[in-house]
């Protein structure tokens, strides 16, 4: 039986969070000492042994991301705390935030020192305004009692984009400008905030750092599964028992998440499909149940892990409709940009809506796919490529609902 | 604090445009044309940057709008929850259609996506302030705090 096992969660519940002192009575801003007393280079090292991997998405190695950084020559260098969390379903990066918010300031002060920058910033989504004021409080307690030495961190707040969790687009809402994400490469810790170095890692990530400078990289590389380890905080919304969150071990399997911890599905009625990810990740048939959370083995069914919330759907529900309506939501949030995603994300809404509608033929499908496939690989960011995604993965698992649908 | 005295506090913020239009609309729920031309000149950038900024954003409104802004999600978590439902309640209670405002200036009426309130879903926020579980009956109470 799975367990929960809390990491990044590991003072929730335990400290008053607008008390710096609570904090450090339990340990707080050790892990920054520690760090301090560490060459670069073997900082580095031990992060990227630990094989900790961003947890805003990508999923990439958090220690080898730091090291090009490190290795940029420039006068500036910046850290940049990825608080956008605009996937829907998803509320993890705001309960470590509200809970625990010297846990990222420690971490983002801890890859500071790293790649030797004196200034971050943390950009917090402008739907949490109260987060925002619990952040800047926090900097203040810091700042007072000193233990940030000369790194100086700054909030600032988004407006309502969910591109602008994209990490260039982000750097270009903090220049002040639209955020449209920007061509890569040059990929930010080469060329990011203001033309320099620039360290972009989500809260997630962050709240991992001071645990493992503190417990070591080994011990952390053991947890959960080896080529994602860890744990991942997790947000269970639709049709569960139990609308909660929970911290687990990368190796929980999706059945696990929804039957064990989410208590099953509400009201005694039978699954029927499960997105993870956010709005952007595929739907996910019964028979896949037995997948573990971990970043490779989602991807391995076509899925993503992404950032953890879990969607369920019970067998009540009319999959087309809530396609559709994920289709409306790209069709919102496309930048504009690129003309695949513009235009893409606006003929996926229009076919789904008229499927939805009971309007479609079959040939309607095999448009989506066709469609769906080239903006996958055509479309310039993650948002573009990612949006099809829903709609291919009910298509591939589900067609039976759409031929229902059709004329 | 008119729009001019805001401005000229952020004016050595770097990158601080976005900033300062949070700050406007907080006094005026809005973005008057007046202040996203003087918001360029401030900034040192053209007036289409300035307006393409304005535009860009959700949060930003450069219409005139009521007071207090109430924002629906309609993401799919909350879409299946009975978003819906509650469109249709707060259309009633207010005797207007979404994306208006109400004739006294004290309301807006807006879509919003996701606002990371999952755990209760639906979600409505009132100027940024989140309720959630909402249900149709609980409208009238929530709407007589702003009243
Ligand atoms: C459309 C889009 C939205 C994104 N939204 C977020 C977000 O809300 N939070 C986040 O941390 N990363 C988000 N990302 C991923 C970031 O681009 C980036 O990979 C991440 O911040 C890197 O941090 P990490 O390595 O710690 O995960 C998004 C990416 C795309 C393409
Ligand atoms: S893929 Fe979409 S969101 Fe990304 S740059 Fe192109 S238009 Fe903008
Ligand atoms: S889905 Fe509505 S608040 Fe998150």
């Amino acid at each position: 039986m799975a367990e929960e096992m809390r990491i990044v969660l590991r003072n929730y519940g335990k400290i008053d969070p607008l008390k710096i002192d609570d904090y450090i009575a339990l340990g707080g801003y050790d892990s920054l000492n520690k760090a301090r007393s560490m060459s670069n280079p073997d900082l580095i090292s031990e992060v990227k042994a630990s094989n900790l991997r961003g947890r805003g998405g990508a999923g990439f190695n958090c220690g080898m991301k730091w090291n090009f950084a490190y290795q940029a020559q420039a006068d500036q260098k910046y850290v940049i705390c990825n608080a956008d969390e605009g996937e829907p379903g998803t509320y993890k990066d705001r309960l470590i935030m509200e809970n625990d918010p010297h846990t990222l300031l420690e971490g983002m002060a801890i890859c500071a020192y790293a790649i030797g920058a004196t200034k971050g910033y943390i950009y917090c989504r402008g739907e949490y305004p109260s987060v925002a004021k619990t952040l800047k409080l926090a900097i203040a307690q810091a700042k007072e009692k000193g233990v940030l030495g000369d790194f100086s961190i700054e909030v600032r707040l988004g407006a309502g984009a969910y591109v602008c969790g994209e990490e260039t687009a982000l750097i270009e809402s903090i220049e002040g400008k639209r955020g449209e994400p920007r061509i890569k490469p040059p990929f930010p810790p080469v060329i990011g905030l203001w033309g320099k170095p620039t360290i972009v890692n989500n809260v997630e990530t962050f709240a991992n750092i001071p645990v493992i400078v503190e417990k070591g990289s080994a011990w952390y590389a053991a947890i959960g599964t080896p080529s994602y380890p860890g744990t991942k905080v997790v947000t269970l919304t639709g049709d569960v028992a139990n609308k909660t969150f929970f911290e687990v071990p990368t190796s929980t399997t999706i059945r696990e998440v929804i039957f064990q911890f989410g208590g099953g599905i509400a009201a005694g009625k039978e699954f029927k499909a499960v997105q993870i990810g956010g709005t952007s990740g595929a739907f996910i048939p019964a028979s896949q149940l037995d997948t573990q959370i971990g970043f490779d083995a989602m991807t391995a069914i076509g899925a993503a892990l992404g950032s953890g919330a879990v969607f369920v759907l019970d067998e009540s529900r009319d999959l087309i409709d809530v396609t559709a309506r994920i289709a409306k939501f790209f069709a919102h949030e496309s930048c504009g940009k690129c003309a695949p995603c513009r235009e893409g994300t606006m003929r996926v809404h229009d076919l789904m809506d008229k499927i939805n509608g009971g309007k479609g033929v079959s040939a309607d499908i095999a448009l989506l796919n066709k469609l769906g496939r080239v903006m996958s690989y055509s479309c310039l960011c993650g948002l573009g490529q990612a949006a099809p995604s829903p709609v291919l993965s009910t298509i591939e698992h589900f067609s039976a609902d759409y031929n229902a649908k059709l004329m | 604090m008119d729009y001019q005295e805001i401005l000229a506090k952020y004016a050595d913020m770097p990158g601080g445009m976005i900033e300062a239009f949070h700050a406007i609309q907080e006094e005026l729920s809005y973005l008057p044309e007046e202040a996203i031309i003087e918001a360029a000149q401030v900034f040192g950038k053209p007036v289409a940057q300035a307006y393409g900024v304005a535009t860009f954003y959700s949060m930003f409104s450069v219409k005139p709008r009521g007071k207090n802004v109430i924002r629906i999600c309609e993401s799919a978590p909350c879409h299946v929850a009975g978003a819906a439902e509650v469109v249709a309640a707060l259309e009633k209670e207010l005797g207007i259609s979404m994306d208006s405002s109400t004739a006294d200036g004290r309301f807006a009426l807006e879509f919003t996506e996701c606002v990371g309130q999952c755990q209760g879903t639906p979600v409505i926020t009132i100027n940024g302030k989140p309720y959630v579980d909402v249900s149709p009956a609980k409208i009238s109470g929530i709407l007589a705090e702003y009243k």
